[in-house]
């Protein structure tokens, strides 16, 4: 039987291989494989997004009592392409009066926004575009530029409800960074490492998600809304803003926003799995480390479903109760919740895994009650404070 | 030229370019763009001196802290974007004059330092994220500073909340 160990890998070398034989020196085969990595890893990203927005339409359908599509080819699946040979002939429309360049500039933006944080996504033992040792500031920082992208299309469009749903955009998606960040923090301390390989490493025994839930729910909530989807869909609330930052966008340059958006989804999902449910790791590995790939997407579809599930079910939330759980709940708790991790990680640093995970389960726990505790006092003493309100000017009007 | 060397030279003329059209675009919010291309720029060149943090640090503070609150002022408080004023004042000689000072005291100032324009030793070890953090917590290299900027930034932050905060209590 082909042992398929380090077929990724082997991959690359054997190609490499076959350069130098051709010709070449070992660095330009280097490059040049380096280049053909960086062409096809976007590409098969986008490609993603074709079974992505099939299976998402189809869950929401689901979810809401629907069948979804299913005209068009088996179970609706030629619905997707049917979509983007129209989206390719719409008419692409410029405003009067936008920034041409910004304008066209924004959507492409968003798109490599989404596709530079698969450069370090470790989809195998050896399979990842590059390991950085600093892995996840880079996706703090890759991610700016879907902000960005998002704030230019605001602008630049010259329609005040795209410059409405441009302030929104910085509102939201710059205060939810802070919790993201301090959720992705929580891997970091656990695993003693930067690097997105190093963090799957570190999850071999235990998944960090069972060793800091808190953070694992922090990072779902953050990156939602992150993604900026429902309920966290403010940037583009239709009922209030028509379209938001996209509305003046059309044809391919909507597909651009539109796919981007399904496709940071689900990148938010494998990132999620990577870095709490222990990404590639998972039985049998060792031996076939081209399972870690059909584990990790396995592990990110499941968290994408929670990304849609939320969506189909959850309301939209008002821009005040929007920016409150963000900076009076999410934030002070990431707060907490590091050093409390780190003081007991630290405390146990010489016990065995099994033993320190159950001791940062257990701080996880005692700060959920916590924080619980408080939400439910404060929510109590401001139902006391409305109740006696309405009370007292009801009596003096008598 | 090496590689890196035209890598080196290509990325400083964006740097510089999208320095001088900063101040040179008449329209604020391409400013504010060609301003996040030189940061960017500034990043790729810690990427060439092989300072990944540096580079990634660069961009999240700069392009996405600095820049995108700049960008945010600017659409808050201007009501037409497009900028119709004179682009230069009349004195603008002086701090002209000022810059040209302070950029040949600074290049003075680096090219007479003992030990500039030698190789730095290689730093020992792989990781060069764990020696930064490292040497920011040891009492013997930089501490002393680390903690100053730490409660700097935090009296900043409880400025700002304060500043913020509800004014009718």
């Amino acid at each position: 039987m082909v042992n398929l160990g380090d077929f990724f890998y082997s991959l690359g070398i054997w190609l490499q291989g076959l350069l130098v034989r051709a010709g070449m020196s070992e660095s330009a085969a280097h490059s040049l494989f380096s280049a053909l990595v960086a062409a096809v890893l976007p590409l098969l990203a986008l490609m993603t997004a074709i079974p992505l927005i099939w299976l998402e339409r189809k869950w929401i359908a689901r979810l809401q009592d629907r069948m979804g599509p299913n005209r068009v080819g088996p179970f609706g699946l030629l619905q997707v392409f049917a979509d983007m040979i129209k989206i390719f002939t719409k008419e692409d429309i410029t405003p009067r009066g936008a920034d041409r360049v910004v304008f066209a500039l924004a959507p492409v933006l968003a798109v490599a926004g989404v596709l530079g944080l698969w450069a370090v996504i470790p989809f195998a033992a050896n399979a990842f575009g590059v390991d950085l040792n600093v892995g996840v500031l880079y996706l703090v920082a890759v991610g700016t530029l879907s902000t960005l992208a998002i704030m230019l299309a605001g602008w630049s469009a010259n329609n005040k409800y795209a410059l409405l749903g441009a302030f929104r955009t910085v509102a939201q998606m710059i205060s939810y960074e802070v919790p993201l960040v301090l959720s992705l923090l929580v891997p970091v301390l656990l695993s003693g490492s930067l690097g997105l390989n190093g963090i799957v490493s570190a999850q071999r025994e235990v998944w960090f998600v069972f060793s800091a839930p808190l953070a694992a729910l922090l990072f779902l909530l953050a990156s939602q809304a992150e993604v900026s989807r429902a309920p966290f869909d403010l940037l583009e609330a239709e009922s209030e803003i028509v379209a938001g930052f996209n509305i003046e966008y059309s044809g391919m340059k909507f597909g651009f926003f539109f796919v981007g958006e399904f496709l940071h989804s689900f990148t938010m999902g494998l990132l999620g799995a990577t870095l709490f449910l222990g990404g590639w790791t998972g039985p049998g590995v060792d031996s076939y480390p081209a399972l870690g790939a059909l584990y990790l997407i396995l592990k990110g579809t499941s968290i994408y479903f929670i990304f849609v599930w939320a969506r189909a079910t959850f309301p939209r939330i008002r821009i005040d109760q929007m920016l409150n759980f963000n900076w009076k709940l999410l934030t002070p708790l990431g707060l907490f919740l590091i050093p409390t991790l780190a003081l007991v990680n630290r405390a146990l640093s010489e016990s065995s895994p099994w033993l320190r995970s159950a001791a940062l389960l257990g701080a996880n726990i005692l700060l959920a009650i916590a924080v619980l505790l408080i939400l439910g006092l404060r929510g109590r003493a401001a139902r006391m404070r409305a109740a006696s309100a309405a009370h007292v000017p009801a009596a003096s009007t008598r | 030229m090496t590689t890196a060397q035209v890598i080196f030279w290509v990325i400083s003329a964006v740097v510089l370019v999208s320095a001088v059209l900063v101040v040179a675009s008449r329209n604020i919010v391409h400013a504010a763009l060609w301003l996040i291309l030189s940061l960017f720029g500034v990043a790729g060149l810690f990427a060439v001196l092989q300072a990944g943090f540096m580079a990634v640090v660069q961009v999240v503070i700069y392009v996405g802290a600095i820049a995108t609150l700049i960008i945010f002022a600017i659409m808050l408080t201007r009501r037409d974007m497009r900028e119709g004023g004179r682009q230069t004042h009349r004195w603008w000689p002086l701090p002209a004059l000022m810059a040209a000072a302070l950029f040949a005291g600074l290049a003075w100032l680096l090219t007479s330092l003992p030990g500039s324009g030698a190789t730095p030793p290689a730093l020992a070890g792989d990781d060069h994220v764990l020696l930064l953090g490292q040497a920011l917590l040891t009492p013997e290299q930089y501490v002393l500073p680390f903690e100053v900027a730490s409660v700097l930034l935090l009296a900043a932050l409880i400025g700002a909340i304060v500043i913020a905060g509800d004014a009718r209590k």
